[in-house]
């Protein structure tokens, strides 16, 4: 198994796995093992992609960063920190597959959420809210209720609630997965521009290879039963822009994805 | 639409019902001309109701009050036993079994058993009966709508570090929010029934349930159908209230049903 990225940085690693183990339902007749001896460095700014089979522990090993479960075995460490310690430091951030926006909020406070339970005064979080709106071009629709939105601009609310708060990590669980083709490009193209306006650690679980290849800087390919993590793949293509999706270096290593799922599988 | 476009459009088609119910009702029956006991017509109704209009009244004030305060008293338990339900689960394992035990007792049964609990002329028993008949719907509904939150949404409040109670105001009470009204709703009815029906085991004389006993065993019909009239707008008025309340508390439930 390689790991890249690892080494000369002074800061310390944005997530930093060692021999991490899930079991569920130990000792029980239905005892599984979701994950065996992972281990993973993401550094500071990355984009890594998690792509693997449906039940391959890939949304296990996300939920492991956020800490909303733990390791049976083995460590896991955020910023140089426990992922627990992280989340109380709200280190990191989630966007989930499903928006998960609060009815009851209109776009503006559903935002401002996570800024009300760290105790932010009404005036910086709707300044905050606004450039957010702004980030992910929302601005005309901040007094609108979730229901009158399209799911693609649920998503991008969620994108903007996930950051308000100007985590140093965001953890992304398949939050494109529900969405159409074109609305999925249209997004992906999004979240490379936010990445590279904010300079922000993207971790991101994916089933779809051709949106691992094009979003992230590295891809890490995983097996299922139990989950391990079978290849990872540097993804060097250039500067992303609508052409890429039609580079030979794209479709170079969409079909170098494509094989290690094979092998792994 | 205009402003006023929109007032006739609310009001025209149940306006028009009205009339067309009570119309026909006057119609057919003064075409058939059953005998007086079978049912009076509504214009006979509607004097019955004016010549005996102070003991109507008085009868709507006393049984109302009742339904009131039994409903209001009934849903605080309901909500109470809900939440406790939810955030405990040893209130899980002891309370919910408790509450089915009590709700599956023929609540009527108990108005003569409550009569000797409160006093025979006492209202008491009435707003008891109304109690245990309406907390049921109310706990049994607002504990589905605490408990049946989209996962994610709970561990997005665990990401930003929140913890159960915060979670309880922020996410499980506003989606409960519409499970409650429901069950609001439909306890209205429930308090007008539970509250006429107790009051035919006792509790006070001059109410509307005391009223239609007697009426009907003088053979005077007329008063006992006024009677019967006057507790079902009781209902229709706090059937009313609850869907005014509805409205003001969660605008944001009818946003989505704007849009289909």
């Amino acid at each position: 198994m390689s790991s890249a990225d690892t080494g000369a940085a002074p800061a310390p690693a944005a997530v930093e796995i060692r021999g991490a183990h899930k079991t569920f339902n130990a000792g029980r007749p239905n005892e599984t093992q979701a994950l065996e001896n992972i281990d993973l460095d993401i550094g500071q700014g990355d984009f890594v992609t998690l792509i693997g089979p449906s039940g391959c522990g890939k949304s296990t090993l996300l939920r492991l960063m956020a800490a909303l479960t733990d390791v049976s075995q083995g460590t896991v460490a955020v910023n140089g920190k426990t992922a627990d310690r992280a989340r109380l430091d709200r280190d990191y951030s989630m966007v989930f597959q499903r928006a998960g926006l609060f009815d009851w909020r209109n776009v503006s406070r559903n935002i401002e959420l996570p800024l009300e339970l760290m105790g932010w005064k009404a005036a910086d979080r709707r300044r905050r809210s606004a450039e957010m709106l702004e980030l992910v071009h929302l601005t005309e629709f901040a007094r609108h209720h979730p229901a009158e939105l399209s799911g693609g601009m649920q998503q991008r609310v969620a994108i903007a609630r996930a950051m308000s708060f100007h985590p140093r990590l965001l953890l992304m669980d398949e939050p494109f997965g529900a969405l159409d083709e074109m609305t999925r490009e249209h997004m992906q193209n999004e979240l490379l521009r936010i990445w590279s306006e904010t300079k922000i650690t993207v971790v991101f679980v994916t089933h779809s290879i051709p949106e691992a290849v094009f979003l992230s800087t590295r891809v890490v390919v995983m097996s299922s039963r139990p989950g391990r993590i079978v290849a990872e793949i540097d993804n060097d293509i250039g500067e992303r822009n609508e052409s890429i999706r039609d580079d030979p270096a794209f479709f170079a290593n969409v079909t170098a994805v494509r094989n290690a799922l094979r092998e792994g599988a | 639409m205009s402003a006023r476009g929109r007032l006739l459009r609310i009001w025209l088609p149940p306006a028009v019902a009205t009339v067309a119910i009570f119309g026909g009702w006057e119609l057919v029956l003064a075409v058939a001309r059953p005998d007086g006991f079978v049912l009076p017509p509504p214009s006979k109704i509607a004097g019955a109701a004016v010549s005996n209009g102070d003991a109507l009244l008085t009868a709507t004030r006393v049984t109302g009050f009742i339904v009131v305060t039994g409903l209001l008293a009934g849903v605080i338990v309901g909500v109470v036993i809900a939440l406790a339900v939810t955030a405990f689960r040893s209130a899980n394992e002891t309370l919910t079994p408790l509450a089915v035990a009590v709700n599956a007792v023929p609540i009527i049964a108990l108005a003569p058993i409550f009569n000797a609990w409160f006093g025979i002329l006492s209202p008491r028993s009435n707003q008891a009966v109304v109690v245990v008949l309406v907390f049921f719907p109310i706990f049994i509904n607002t504990a589905r709508g605490l408990a049946q939150v989209e996962p994610s949404q709970i561990e997005l409040m665990e990401s930003y570090g929140a913890g159960k109670w915060r979670i309880m105001r922020e996410v499980r009470i506003p989606n409960a929010m519409p499970f409650f009204f429901t069950a609001l709703k439909l306890s209205t009815s429930l308090a007008v029934i539970a509250a006429i029906v107790a009051e035919y085991f006792g509790g006070r004389q001059d109410a509307l349930g005391n009223l239609i006993t007697n009426s009907a065993g003088l053979t005077r019909y007329d008063d006992a159908w006024s009677a019967v009239l006057a507790g079902s707008l009781v209902g229709v008025m706090l059937y009313s209230l609850a869907v005014l309340a509805e409205r003001i508390i969660m605008p944001w439930y009818f946003v989505a049903r704007r849009q289909t």
